[in-house]
């Protein structure tokens, strides 16, 4: 399989996740948006990692060639684990003081 | 054309198609849904590259603890049957042709690159498996594993203080 198919793939993920977070105004719509674009990022990792193996630099690294990448989705997923707690806590405490989930409502910083 | 190029047609349009009804459907719990969709033909892209391992993970943190606890806030705040305010329709026009924009420069910068035309491995290859993953996790790669767990403590904590009432 070429890789460009899972570049494209994963682009357009990346950027339908960017016009979600441009178009949408609820918070936890874009916040959803945020995490698909992780996701896109995660499956480009994936695909790298396995993209040398028919090619690798050195004998005795062909077996664990693309390990790292791997593991950074993991460690990713890890932090976006912890970055939806967080964020959805935010997202309660703004529904708890103003009443709405609109990103709209958020523009105290500008006057 | 063969089954793995079938298989991974299907899961893209799988994946684009549900990413998009997630970004247009107007309820929220259908936009969750609809992003699990995502997350399984994701989970499939990774069986199809031999990843097992991250697509487990993938169901159950993604598609299990994090989208359950998207419902949980949605159905917590009943937002199921509010519709979004009455928007700007320029605004959403711009958001979606600067969107588009990205994908397109993105695209065309690909034409030049050196990845282009290489191979993925697809179904074969063992870095996937959960032996060799485990091994790398807890030698190399011990240390930040073991602060990823002072980040989960960290953000557990926050997650009480943010949301607790005055």
């Amino acid at each position: 399989m070429f890789i460009d198919y899972y570049i494209i793939l994963s682009v357009a993920l990346f950027c339908i996740g960017i016009v979600g977070v441009l178009t949408r105004r609820n918070a936890i719509i874009i916040f959803m948006c945020v995490e698909l674009m992780l996701n896109a990022v995660n499956l480009l990792l994936v695909a790298f990692s396995k993209m040398h193996h028919l090619t690798p630099p050195k004998k005795e690294l062909a077996a664990v060639a693309g390990t790292d990448g791997q593991i950074f989705v993991f460690f990713i997923m890890v932090v976006a684990a912890a970055e939806v707690s967080v964020g959805l806590a935010i997202i309660v405490m703004m529904y708890r003081n103003i009443h709405s989930v609109d990103v709209n409502f958020l523009n105290r910083l500008k006057h | 054309m063969n089954v793995t190029e079938i298989l991974f047609g299907i899961l893209t349009v799988m994946a684009l198609f549900s990413a998009l009804l997630m970004i247009t459907s107007k309820n929220p719990v259908h936009s969750v849904l609809w992003l699990i969709v995502t997350f399984f033909s994701i989970s499939g892209h990774y069986i199809l590259l031999n990843a097992q391992f991250l697509a487990v993970v993938n169901i159950i943190v993604y598609a299990g603890a994090i989208m359950v606890l998207f419902l949980f806030v949605i159905m917590l705040m009943n937002l199921n049957n509010t519709a979004e305010p009455k928007k700007n329709r320029w605004l959403k026009l711009v958001g979606g042709i600067a969107g588009g924009c990205l994908f397109l420069v993105l695209v065309a910068a690909l034409k030049d690159s050196e990845v282009k035309r290489q191979f993925t491995e697809v179904k074969t290859g063992d870095i996937g498996l959960i032996k060799n993953l485990g091994k790398e996790l807890f030698s190399t790669y011990v240390v930040p594993f073991e602060i990823s767990s002072i980040l989960f403590l960290s953000a557990m904590v926050g997650a009480v203080v943010i949301g607790k009432k005055e």
